[in-house]
């Protein structure tokens, strides 16, 4: 294996001093002086007619500088597949859950804006509700959007291979029903915002946001501003997991109401406000029937799959081909017929979340396989070890593994976690090991608008004055640590420290970037940063080599210095003119050979300015059939956890001891970041596994938008999380990196499941895995026996 | 003097990371609104305005407090720590060198209450367990690292203090 410097280190993160004092800003660290604060009116019915909206009293309460409806915001539909339009910066006609956006008020302080927001008087004529996707799609079910026939938002039909002909041969046959509950994104941050426009009127929005591209494009079609009149910037975001990926009303609020008074204009949402707008996890029911050989080899899977998705369609169609598209691998399917629709529904939008669409469709699917092992008698780590692609294999659904680590995954876990013997010994009733696997994009094949663009680019630029590289990106470094990923690759091409390079990200004025999702950072932005860096050394070493009269291929440079091959090259003409620059600098380099502070020096000298050019789109991915888009890459990477449980069979309790992960990342560019995302994922995995559910009342209106109510993982809920790498080295990515911020999350939850099984026979087909639901199965299994 | 929505304000004195500073209240002003809107403190952050997720953690008088649920008011006459007083100058405290080598920050939106409570902890039991620094933690919530490197951050900072906090 190659050596390198920088990459495969535990370099430290860039931003580790800034966030670690609190010198890092956020969203809602921005200030500007003569800011207007803003606030929301929402909706108190799930579905309703708007008869009438009165803004006077609002208007009159002195402090308030502005009142907006839709009368003042329009009515051009956005959301976020141009397929699906079907969002309005405020409601029109009607609302469609409760906490739909109706009204917003900015004033001299955000509590006059609340004030106002309570004076604005609407009349509605409240509908029939439908809360669930049986009631969405039953006959008599009040529509909720014309387009959508019988609530159906989007639906996929897919049949790979020849499911019946393969049911024949199949010698082991399981089916089961799954249910998840709607889930919350649950980052610490909730959402905020400030929009300012300049005396040019240009609108800049910096604003806590994992996708500045899409947040832009959207403000500009939706507020019918030239794109290049419209800025959006990120500060520091803490945390997104998918419902930060999209444009919000609250960023349209501010921006629109920024125009309209020439003030820069903030906004924050409460955490009530962040469960009712949501775009988080979607409710999910999953039917699979699974079939097995009598020699173990998997045969076919019939799948289908319910979501509600909500009031609006969100990235919503992408999570119902997610659903399924992910169950092509890593094992070998030949043969899969899948039936998913995504309903509307009076209910908070869902959208994206970590894992998108594919996470509860893999944990069902991991304890069928559980289950066929079980009927076969053999032991279920070594069933899924039977199955599992390799490196070069394609999918029924046509996703090529381009590499896969996914036997290595296994075995790391199966030999760390000492499953073998764990599991094969006779066990204290209670106690339990499961194990499941799991696999996911290194980024979305396509952007999400119809678009030859490339999905980022990077422009590198050496410091005049030598020695400095900034790197200017449109990525968004929302904690998964991609801004350090630009500094190491940078430094590792130029041969320079990371502590040398400046990374400029998340700004729609720097460079372009499709945002934060769907795992797409490393291998994407890395492979532009590789070449911008490449770029910029290049046109470096060239113009030295003029300088030098040598051929450029001679030199290099290394450890932070110009590095000659051909000893006969003289730089001591180079040294000479630096330092007849720096008379009086007292920290002037004195023997040895050129630094890279002097070459950079010398070399813009030589050219002007040194700016490197780096881009990177995919090549066309993907099958003929429909929705072929929808699931394809240029890279997978894949995961294997082995998680251990104690079931106490008297309370229902569940308390997870370990869980031991492996990820295939390709190339692990910085350790210790690979195992904190590994790490994080397990975590969420843990929480909406065993606590999180958004739950509602009969009207629809959420009963605990609160994080003491809405329970995730602290640090007692949490094991010890063992991280194991693996590396493939894939070929498609940087360095052979790929993704690791989704994957880590996809074996989470049908490991602690399958351990759940071992340790009192239950097997759990509703989450979250609540006592209750323990001691209902411990009940059924007593009357069964 | 009246604020725009009418309600009497008034200056009081907070004793913030050493130093006293004058900052215009309402009665019921927050304390941390009095530190991020008052002073500029913008470390202290607010998650929840609950006091459920921790991420608003000060030090009163030594003690993590959510700053969220405490009247500025009432923080008069004591000693407050912010994560802003936490380094002295550029150079990090060792606590916060520990979370920067050992990869406990990701988001960073949880790490000053964090720190913060942490610091609290160590000064009361300088050669602590596994399951005590869970235990100190666990009303600070974070959604990112799943605590495995807090945790490993918090007790290499242990090693590293060698008992002096």
């Amino acid at each position: 294996m190659k050596d390198f410097n920088v990459l495969g280190s535990r370099a430290p993160r860039v931003d580790g001093p800034d966030k670690v004092t609190g010198r890092a800003l956020y969203a809602d660290d921005l200030n500007k002086a003569g800011q207007l604060y803003s606030a929301i009116l929402h909706s108190p019915h799930a579905h309703a007619l708007i008869k009438k909206i009165d803004t006077s009293r609002a208007a009159a309460l002195p402090g308030v500088r502005d009142v907006i409806t839709s009368r003042e915001a329009g009515t051009t539909p956005y959301g976020v597949s141009p397929a699906r339009y079907d969002e309005t910066i405020f409601c029109h006609d009607r609302v469609r859950y409760i906490g739909d956006e109706v009204a917003a008020v900015a004033a001299d302080s955000a509590e006059i804006a609340r004030e106002a927001i309570g004076l604005i008087d609407v009349e509605y004529e409240v509908l029939p509700a439908v809360l669930s996707s049986d009631e969405a799609m039953a006959d008599d079910a009040p529509l909720l959007h014309e387009r959508y026939k019988n609530n159906v938002c989007a639906q996929v039909h897919h049949n790979f291979g020849d499911v019946d002909a393969a049911r024949q041969k199949a010698a082991v046959i399981k089916t089961a029903t799954f249910r998840s509950k709607m889930q919350d994104g649950a980052f610490i941050e909730p959402q905020s915002a400030l929009a300012h426009v300049d005396l040019h009127g240009r609108l800049t929005l910096e604003s806590s946001t994992q996708a500045p591209h899409y947040v832009q494009r959207t403000i500009a079609m939706a507020l019918g501003v030239p794109l290049h009149k419209v800025r959006v910037k990120k500060p520091y975001v803490g945390g997104g997991f998918g419902p930060k990926a999209s444009c919000a009303t609250y960023e349209l609020v501010a921006c629109l109401h920024a125009l309209r008074t020439g003030r820069p204009v903030k906004i924050n949402l409460s955490r009530e406000e962040v469960f009712l707008h949501s775009r988080a996890r979607h409710e999910f029911k999953h039917d699979m029937t699974f079939g097995v050989g009598a020699d173990g080899e998997f045969l076919f899977l019939e799948h289908e799959c319910l979501l509600d998705g909500g009031a609006y369609a969100s990235f919503g169609i992408a999570t119902v081909y997610y659903a399924n598209s992910l169950l092509g691998g890593p094992y070998r399917l030949r043969n899969i017929k899948y039936d998913g629709y995504r309903t509307v529904s009076n209910r908070p939008a869902s959208g994206a979340q970590r894992g998108h669409g594919a996470v509860h469709a893999r944990a069902l699917f991991e304890m069928l396989v559980d289950e066929a092992a079980a009927e076969l008698g053999v032991d279920p780590v070594e069933l899924r070890l039977k199955n599992v692609m390799e490196t070069g294999e394609t999918t029924v659904n046509e996703l090529n593994m381009s590499s896969l680590g996914m036997r290595e995954c296994i075995e790391a876990v199966r030999d760390s976690s000492d499953w073998t013997a764990k599991r094969g010994t006779k066990r204290t009733p209670g106690k339990g090991i499961g194990a499941a696997c799991g696999f996911f994009v290194s980024g979305a094949g396509y952007p999400i608008y119809r678009s030859t663009t490339y999905h980022c680019t990077i422009v590198t630029k050496v410091d005049e004055v030598g020695g400095g590289v900034a790197v200017l990106s449109g990525a968004a470094e929302i904690g998964q640590g991609c801004d350090t990923m630009m500094a190491m690759i940078t430094a590792e091409v130029l041969g320079i420290d990371v502590a040398d390079v400046r990374v400029k990200s998340g700004d729609s004025d720097l460079a372009v970037d499709l945002g934060a999702y769907s795992s797409r950072t490393t291998l994407m932005t890395g492979h532009a940063t590789r070449e911008a860096a490449e770029d910029v050394k290049r046109q470096m070493l060239e113009a030295l080599a003029k300088v030098l009269e040598c051929d450029a291929a001679a030199l290099d440079f290394v450890d932070g210095y110009l590095a000659v091959s051909d000893q006969s090259i003289d730089v001591s003409a180079l040294r000479e003119e630096y330092l007849k620059e720096h008379m009086g600098f007292t920290d002037n380099p004195s023997g040895g050979p050129l630094t890279f502070r002097e070459a950079s020096r010398i070399a813009f000298l030589a050219k002007g300015a040194l700016v490197g050019r780096g881009k990177y789109k995919p090549p066309v991915l993907g099958g003929s059939y429909k929705g072929a888009a929808v699931g394809t890459s240029p890279a997978f990477g894949c995961s294997a956890q082995i998680a251990e449980v104690d079931v106490d069979l008297d309370t229902g309790c569940v308390k997870v001891n370990k869980i031991t992960g492996a990820h295939d990342c390709g190339f692990a560019i910085n350790r210790t970041q690979v195992e904190a995302q590994m790490q994080g994922s397990m975590s969420m995995g843990l929480g909406e596994c065993l606590f999180e559910e958004v739950k509602f009342d009969g009207e629809g209106k959420v009963l605990n938008p609160n994080l003491a109510d809405y329970k995730i993982p602290t640090s007692m809920d949490m094991p010890e999380l063992e991280a194991i790498i693996v590396e493939s080295h894939e070929p498609n990515g940087p360095f052979g990196a790929k993704e690791v911020g989704e994957g880590g999350i996809m074996p989470t939850i049908p490991a602690i499941l399958n351990a759940i099984h071992d340790a009192c026979g239950v097997r759990i087909t509703e989450l979250p895995v609540t006592p209750e639901r323990i001691i209902e199965g411990l009940k059924a299994q007593e009357e069964t026996r | 003097m009246k604020s725009a929505t009418g309600a009497s304000k008034r200056v009081i004195t907070l004793n913030v990371n050493g130093l006293d500073r004058e900052v215009m209240v309402e009665a019921r002003t927050l304390l941390i609104d009095a530190l991020r809107e008052g002073l500029g403190l913008t470390g202290t952050k607010l998650g929840c305005g609950e006091g459920d997720c921790g991420a608003c953690t000060v030090l009163v008088d030594g003690v993590p407090v959510n700053s969220c649920l405490v009247l500025a008011a009432e923080a008069v006459g004591s000693q407050i720590l912010t994560i802003e007083g936490v380094a002295t100058g550029n150079d990090l405290h060792p606590l916060q060198q520990a979370f920067i080598d050992k990869g406990a920050i990701q988001c960073g939106f949880c790490t000053p209450g964090m720190v913060l409570t942490s610091l609290a902890f160590l000064k009361e039991h300088p050669h602590p367990a596994e399951d005590e620094v869970r235990r100190a933690i666990s009303g600070n919530l974070c959604r990112c690292t799943g605590y495995q490197k807090i945790v490993e951050a918090v007790l290499d900072a242990a090693e590293r203090m060698g008992g002096d906090s």
